[in-house]
This record gives structure tokens, sequence and C-alpha cells, in this order.
């Protein structure tokens, strides 16, 4: 094996490719065939891609027409953004503070909609907003973008009230669904929403590859203008030779994690568990416990102690956690997810977060929360020890 | 080579023999090999900076960069990886583009030159910048497929941000003069970006030698995995460029998005193979090449090539047939992964604007068939093919239920 693998409990950077993904992403490697040649190898390529298509539309419960494959989710958040914008010419967009970055720099002058102290979003301050003009761009149709489940707490969003609010403004909604899908059930209509960002690899599929799926009320319009242009492929609103093995992978890791939904949810027992042991402890603060959340999310402080020294002592023990989202690497930068909760810097400086998968076991939550008591021990003491010093 | 060679006899196995090699290439089992750690015991999202599962996963993208880079003469921080050549060519010259125009400051510059034969994908995001204002030119070629570098000068005004010529044709595989224009556009002033998709791994290319200022890349054209490719952007001078989406900063903040470690190291070994192998592999396909149009020309009446022959790829050829239509052909031709053109605007009827920009008529361009052949293409394949083609254009010009309808 080499070198020793720790426990990962890093499951919302990113989850590894699980065995029926893995093996469909191999065969499909050794298949040849641009999807768009008409030769044999060719309609064997388009074959095995729409066959994924269909296994993604179930997973979210929409057409298969209606899903477009990107490379991933932030080209899938940018192109219902920024194709949006560009197509329908609704320049004006309004997301939740605690969207992933992608969404919030899509475009020049989001308008970003409150949360409260909890992490969920306010209804009441969207509708608000959305009967007033804004400043740079007035009463235009709007675009509301909130996400389904949050990166960095778990938070589930209300996001069937927000579309319901936004749909009585005329607006449309897009949803950020990439860390949701595959830890809870998710429904594209249920949900109202008029499209949803998807990706593979947060899903047990391969990383580059992910999907903007749009609900049928929108697919009708043409009011989507395309980021990539070229060939024509995904129905001309995204260019370019697809990506055939990431796909295949995303087809089966979408049908696994539909599969696996149950199991999934039962994760919450974990979360509840490190929650009760840890939040015994003086001073720890879970986020978001009031609220809704995912399963598989947890994110807390120890306090006094700063996140990025945790993870270093988590690492050395073999134990891989991070302290929030693993996007523009090196910078250690407070979150705005937590910073728009009101929480203070200081505090926030000392979270971490705890995300958990298909294959992870007992041992590694047992693994985590000893280890988790014996940094704190040690810090504590050297704390002590420059505070009688 | 021999040793790897998933197609060799492929024909007897029951699957067509693949001569579809500017469409879509395998994958070397030496990428394969190198990119399957990836996918699973080292997963990690290579942006994650706490533990191993990053680190590794960074430190092998990181590798991947630098032998893409050397195999064009660049170094590692100018290569950006992108999701494919297509989305490449929109980052350069929608990039490109859009900034001159947020450039508020007093940039007049507000045109871009290409050529009528560049990719569809270059061609759309021209189209989509003369929408927004933006003016276009585009270079015609001559017969042989190339572009004149006198009517390139003097297409070049004040106002041009950027000349964006193909490397290589996908379609009839010839080779545009870079180094020359290169020379031309620096003594200009402006950018010069190349669609070198198809260029990559098959012949030498050096964006210092060429003066090229953006270069995109393909993994899946030159044997390493689909859903990948790469920009090459200059640092120095340093080339500007609007990203085409927005989020975490990733790549210098020009293409954000987690990178796909797997990928990123099977367009890295990719590169690395192909500048061990190129030459040697430009030879032995040079000599299958001619040794399957000899035979080809030994049997077959009327038969047109299309596109210098010379300045060529040597694992291209673009070929007509009188008085017979491609699709009946490749139709008559089973045993035979061919195309009538690009694979990209799949099942469209229209004659390849490439082969009209070449000035060869309707009948001739409906005739037309693209052989591919490449790295586990074996002469017993393109002996086959010789025969098969030759036979099936003898019974379909001979036949008179396939004769071309009468223009």
């Amino acid at each position: 094996m080499g070198i020793k693998h720790p426990v990962y409990l890093d499951h919302n950077a990113t989850t590894a490719v699980c065995p029926a993904a893995r093996k469909a992403v191999a065969c499909a490697l050794d298949m040849t065939g641009n999807a768009s040649s008409v030769h044999g190898p060719g309609r064997a390529a388009r074959k095995v891609i729409e066959d994924a298509r269909d296994r993604v539309a179930a997973l979210v419960g929409a057409r298969s027409a209606d899903v477009v494959f990107t490379s991933g989710g932030t080209e899938a958040n940018n192109l219902a953004i920024r194709g949006l914008q560009q197509g329908s010419g609704r320049t004006r967009v309004l997301a939740s503070a605690v969207e992933h970055t992608s969404v919030l720099k899509a475009a020049p002058d989001i308008e970003t909609i409150p949360v409260d102290s909890e992490g969920v979003v306010d209804l009441l301050a969207l509708d608000t907003m959305l009967s007033e003009p804004s400043s740079a761009n007035g009463t235009g149709p709007a675009l509301v973008s909130v996400m389904l489940a949050n990166n960095e707490t778990g938070v589930i969003q209300p996001v069937a009230e927000v579309a319901a609010v936004a749909r009585r403004h005329g607006a449309l909604v897009h949803c950020d669904a990439v860390q949701a899908v595959g830890k809870m059930p998710v429904d594209i209509v249920a949900l109202g929403v008029h499209m949803m960002s998807l990706s593979a690899h947060k899903i047990g599929g391969p990383a580059g590859v992910g999907a903007l799926v749009l609900a049928e009320d929108l697919a009708h319009s043409t009011t989507l203008s395309a980021l990539i242009l070229g060939g024509g492929q995904e129905r001309g609103r995204r260019a370019g030779s697809e990506n055939l093995p990431g796909i295949v992978g995303f087809g089966v890791a979408a049908e696994e994690a539909l599969k696996n939904l149950p199991k999934i949810t039962n994760l919450a027992g974990w979360r509840d568990r490190i929650e009760d042991e840890l939040g015994r402890h003086a001073g720890v603060r879970v986020f978001s416990g009031g609220a809704p959340r995912l399963a598989n999310t947890c994110c807390l402080t120890m306090p006094g102690i700063a996140a990025d020294r945790q993870i270093i002592a988590f690492d050395l023990a073999g134990i891989a956690l991070s302290a929030g989202a693993a996007c523009s690497s090196g910078k250690v930068e407070p979150s705005h997810v937590l910073a728009a909760m009101g929480v203070a810097v200081d505090e926030a400086d000392t979270a971490i977060r705890v995300s958990f998968g298909w294959n992870t076991t007992n041992q590694d939550i047992y693994a985590f929360l000893t280890t988790w008591d014996d940094i704190y021990a040690r810090a504590k003491a050297v704390i002590k020890d420059v505070e009688a010093a | 080579m021999m040793t790897h060679d998933p197609f060799h006899g492929s024909a007897q196995k029951g699957r067509p023999i693949y001569l579809d090699y500017q469409a879509t290439t395998p994958i070397d089992p030496r990428v394969l090999d190198d990119m399957m750690p990836f996918f699973t015991e080292k997963f990690g999202n290579p942006h994650s900076q706490g533990h191993l599962y990053g680190w590794e996963a960074e430190e092998a993208v990181e590798s991947a960069r630098s032998k893409i880079a050397a195999l064009i003469g660049a170094s590692d921080k100018e290569i950006i990886f992108t999701s494919g050549a297509t989305e490449s060519n929109n980052l350069a010259i929608t990039g490109t583009a859009r900034l001159q125009k947020s450039d508020a400051a007093g940039s007049q510059k507000n045109h871009i030159v290409t050529c009528v034969t560049d990719h569809k994908c270059v061609l759309e995001s021209c189209a989509a910048l003369e929408r927004e204002g933006f003016d276009l030119t585009y270079l015609p070629v001559s017969g042989n497929g190339l572009i004149d570098l006198d009517r390139l000068r003097g297409s070049i005004t004040d106002k041009t941000i950027l000349v964006s010529i193909m490397s290589v044709n996908n379609e009839i595989g010839v080779i545009q003069p870079l180094a020359e224009i290169g020379a031309i556009c620096r003594e200009k002033d402006v950018f010069f970006h190349t669609d070198a998709a198809q260029a990559v791994g098959k012949i030498p290319l050096n964006v210092v030698e060429m003066a090229i200022d953006l270069m995109s890349i393909s993994g899946h054209k030159f044997y390493g995995p689909m859903g990948i490719g790469a920009l090459y952007v200059r640092r120095r001078p340093r080339v500007r460029l609007d990203p085409l989406f927005s989020g975490g900063g990733q790549e210098q903040g020009l293409r954000p998005g987690t990178l796909a470690a797997p990928l990123c190291v099977g367009l890295g070994k990719a590169a690395e193979i192909a500048a061990l192998e190129m030459d040697d592999e430009a030879g032995r396909l040079g000599r299958l090449r001619d040794r399957f149009l000899e035979k080809l020309l030994s049997r077959a009446e009327d038969v047109t090539i299309n596109g210098d022959m010379e300045k060529r790829i040597p694992g291209n050829l673009n070929l007509s047939f009188t008085g017979v239509l491609a699709d009946n052909l490749m139709a008559g031709l089973k045993d035979l992964a061919l195309s009538s053109g690009a694979a990209c605007s799949s099942g469209s009827d229209e004659p390849s604007y490439v082969l009209k920009a070449l000035g060869i008529n309707d009948d001739l361009a409906a005739a037309s068939i693209r052989v591919g052949l490449g790295r586990f293409t074996t002469e017993q394949d393109m002996d086959f093919a010789a025969d098969a083609i030759a036979a099936e254009v003898d019974r379909q010009q001979t036949h008179p239920g396939y004769r071309a309808p009468a223009a």
C-alpha cells in the first residue's frame, strides 16, 4: 500500500469514487469513440452517455432531456447565473450570503439575502428585497439562487419556500444542490426551482463532471445562453466533446447514491454522537444545531484553538478533515458562511468541519472522537502553561 | 509499440477498425495506469490543504502540469487546466476580447482575425463576439488549405487584439505556418492564439520559437482522457484574460472549479509519452499512410486528396471519390470506423465548410471521407482498409443504384 492513508472525514471536499462508478469509468476509458461520430464506436459512446443522463435525471426527478452535462458544479453554477443573464437580459441576481463562491462571484452586483444565526436564509428579507427596486438593477425580473445544503454547516435551506416567494415575484430560481444530492432526497419538481447544479465527485463519482438540470418550464424557453460555444453538443447549451468516462461514472454514482440514500441518512447517528460527546466540553459550539441539516456534516469549534492548528494535529494523528471549503488553496480566510451567521471572527477561526460519507466506518468516528479529546487536552495544557508563565 | 495495441486485428474480433483518430483517440494503457489510483485510493481534492489526500493529489496535478509545459516549451505556471479544447478556445478568444472591452481606460481595440477553416468552436466564439460588436476578419485559405501570410499581415490593424489560427486542421490535417504567423503577430504587437488540439503530441510545438501567446490543448486527441484540456497562457509578456466563469479562484482565477486530479494526471502522462515517442511515431504513421495511399491509388479510380500533402500531419488523409456519396460509402464499409468530416454537429447533412473553403465543389465535398490513423493502427489495419475502400468505391462507382444524384 505504501503510505498509510488516514481516516478520511472530508467528504464535502471530495469523495472517493465508489466501486460501481469506478468499474464503469474503467470500462468507459477502454471505449474509443466520440459521441458525435456516426460510426459504431461513436454510437456506442452516445448510448452510454444517454443512459447516464437518464440516471442523473432520476436522482433529482427531472427529465433526461433537461440534464446539461458540464465540467462540474462551478461551471454549472456559472452557466445558470451568467448563462441566464446573457441569454435573458435578467441582470438582477439575489443569492444567499452562505452560497458557494462560484455562485457569489458568478456575476457582479449580486445582492445577498441574509441568513439567521443558524445559517437559514431569511424568507421575509427575500420577499422584501424582491418587492423593492435594487440600486444597481431596478425592479427588473430577477434570478434567485439559494443552495439546498451548505457545504460548511450542512444546513438545509427551505428551498421550496424560497421558490414560492420568488415565483410570486416573477423571479426565476436556481438551486446549487451539489452538497445535497446523495445525502437527502431531492426532487426538482417538488422544490419548484428552475435550475439545479450537481457535481459528480461529491457523490462518489469522478471529478471533472457535473450537470445543470433544468426544470421543464425553463427548458421550454430559450433563455439560457451557453458559456462554451462550439459543436452544438448538449442541445447547444454546452459545447465540447462529451467527457465520456466522467459522464458514465457520474451516471452510475447517481444511481448508487439514490439506492444508498437510506443508509446515508442514518449517518445522523454519528453526527449526533459527535455533537453530544464533544458538546459536553465547555465552550464547544456546534454551528446550526437548531436547523435542519445534512446527516453527514458537523461544523464545530474547539475553544481557543485555531482551526489550522487543529487540522495539522488531526493530520499528524492520521485524520483528514478541513476547516471549511477546499477552494482557493492555501489562503486561510475567515469563513464567509460563519460570518454571515454573525459568528465572531475569533470563534469562527476555531471551527472545523467533519464530513463523512459512503465508506466511513464506526472506527473512523471513534478515532476522530478520541483524537479530538487528545488534541484538546494537550492544547489546554499548553494554554495553561503559557498563562501561568 | 506492439506491446500496447488494443486494436490489433480488431476487425477480426467483430469490431470495426478504428480509423477516426481526429475525432478521438483511444487512451494509452500507460496513461490509464497512471490515472487509476487517483480515482480510488488517492482520491483527494487537490485543493484540500489540510491533509495527505489533498497534498498527494496536488503534487500529482503539478507534476502533470510540468510535463505538459515541457512538451510545448512553456513554463509550468503558463498551463491552465480546462475541461477540453473547446473550453480552452472559448476562454482564449472570449477572454482576451472581453478583457479589452472591460478595460475601459481608452483601449479602442475591437478586432479579431481568424481563419474560415478553424474549428467550429473557434468560429462560434468569434461569431458571438461579432454579435457583441467586435470586428472579425475571417481569412480565406488556398486550395491546399493553408492561409496566405501576406493576407494575414494585411488584415492586422491597430485595432487588432488577437489572431487565432489553428495549428492543424481536424478534417484535412494541414499544418499552418505557425512560426511565420507568430513572427507577424509579434511584429504587429497582437496576441497569437492557436487551437492546437490536433497538433499537440503529433508535431513539435514550441511556444517560444513560434511566438505563440495562447495555445489550446485537448487530452483525448492524443491518447489522454476526455474531459480535460489545457490553455497555455504566456506570462512574459503577460496575456490577460477575462475568465469564462468565477468561483474558488483555482488556476490563478482563470478557471475555477475543483481540478479533476485523475484527468490532469492522464493529460500529463499523455504529454510525457508524446514527447518521447512523437518523432518515431510520426515516421511510422507516415510510412503507413504512404503505403495505404499507394495501395488505394493503384486500385481506386478518380481519387482526390483534399489538402496539402506536404504540410500535413502523417495521421490524416481526406479523400474524395468521384461519383460516390460519403454516407453510402461509410454505410458500405461496416468494418471501418471512419468519418465523413468533423465529429461535431453530429448527423448534419451539410457539406463540410472546410472543404468548401478549399474551393472543392459540393459533389466532391459530399464524396469525402477522413481516414485518421494513430498510435494503435497497424499495417494490417491499413492494408485491410485500402482493400475494403477500393472494393467498395469500385462497387458504388459502377453500380447504377449508388450513383450520386446529378447536381
